[in-house]
């Protein structure tokens, strides 16, 4: 059978992989948006695994929730990113500051 | 068997992950993240969450990474500028998150959670329903937060019109109300003039 640490430790791997991923794209916001999905990714697979294990299905709804909540903020994220994208004319995070009102 | 499932879709996983976060082209990361994603909800099948792994190739391959996409290939992206600092972050970004992945390993490895303190769990009979369990909970112990996402997504989508919305003068667009409410005295005049004569032998 498979062990519940294999999981846990996959999505250790997981979450590293993306925080890594939020080092070296610090320049590109696309790449950093994917790199939060990937992690969130990571947090879920850590739900659904102990859901399974300790045979609780609030991990599951846990899971159902972070769903939503990451499809909003992706969504929320890209609008931003075409409003800068409209304005500068590229997607470099450090003209972020040059959106403020 | 289930052994090896597991790590061939892990290793499919984390492949996939590290090109998302190497390879140059926006394009392709967003693709090897639709792999990550549906390889997570294979890995979630051997789990027996049923639901969420189908919930997460519907929602996240079906919209968010459609939308990932259509909005890459919809900028126009200088590719160049983008990767500059990459060599130069490598080596620290690599370094601590290996350490970080050491420290994680340390704390959720074998020895704590391996079969020995957690054991597997009875495989679920043929008539249990994953969704049917999930829908029981979440419409009733879950019914608040349930709203709440709800709103939450409301809020995305109002939140995303007003931040893309802009108002162009230069635009021609048509105004309903203004077309419904013209009387037929607004655009055609009649006027009164004397009958004329025909000109000539026709």
């Amino acid at each position: 059978m498979i062990a519940l640490s294999d999981f846990l430790v996959l999505s250790a791997i997981l979450f590293c992989l993306s925080m890594a991923g939020i080092f070296l794209n610090r320049k590109n916001v696309i790449i950093l948006l994917m790199a939060i999905e990937l992690m969130l990714l990571a947090v879920n697979m850590n739900f659904v695994a102990f859901s399974h294990y300790l045979g609780d299905d609030a991990g599951q709804i846990f899971v159902f929730f972070i769903l939503t909540v990451a499809a909003a903020e992706s969504a929320i994220g890209l609008a931003i990113l075409v409003v800068l994208f409209r304005n500068r004319r590229a997607i470099n995070v450090e003209d972020m500051g040059s959106l403020k009102g | 068997m289930e052994h090896i499932i597991f790590y061939i879709f892990s290793a499919i996983l984390v492949l996939s992950a590290l090109m998302v976060i190497t390879v140059r082209n926006p394009v392709h990361a967003a693709l090897f993240l639709v792999l990550a994603f549906f390889t997570s909800a294979a890995l979630w099948l051997l789990l027996e969450a049923e639901f969420l792994a189908l919930i997460l190739v519907l929602v996240y391959v079906g919209a968010v990474m459609v939308l990932f996409l259509f909005v890459v290939m919809m900028l126009d992206i200088n590719l160049t500028v983008l990767r500059e600092g990459f060599t130069s972050y490598l080596p620290v970004g690599a370094l601590i998150a290996t350490l970080i992945l050491i420290e994680m390993a340390l704390v959720v490895g074998p020895e704590h959670f391996g079969l020995d303190s957690v054991a597997a769990p009875v495989p679920h009979t043929a008539g249990y329903s994953n969704t049917q369990a999930l829908g029981n909970v979440l419409y009733t112990v879950y019914v608040y937060p349930f709203e709440i996402a709800g709103v939450i997504l409301l809020v995305a989508i109002i939140g995303a019109i007003a931040l893309t919305l802009r108002r162009r003068p230069q635009t021609k667009y048509q105004d309903p109300s203004q077309q419904v409410l013209v009387r037929s005295k607004d655009r055609v005049r009649i006027i009164k003039m004397p009958s004329e004569k025909k000109r000539g032998g026709a």
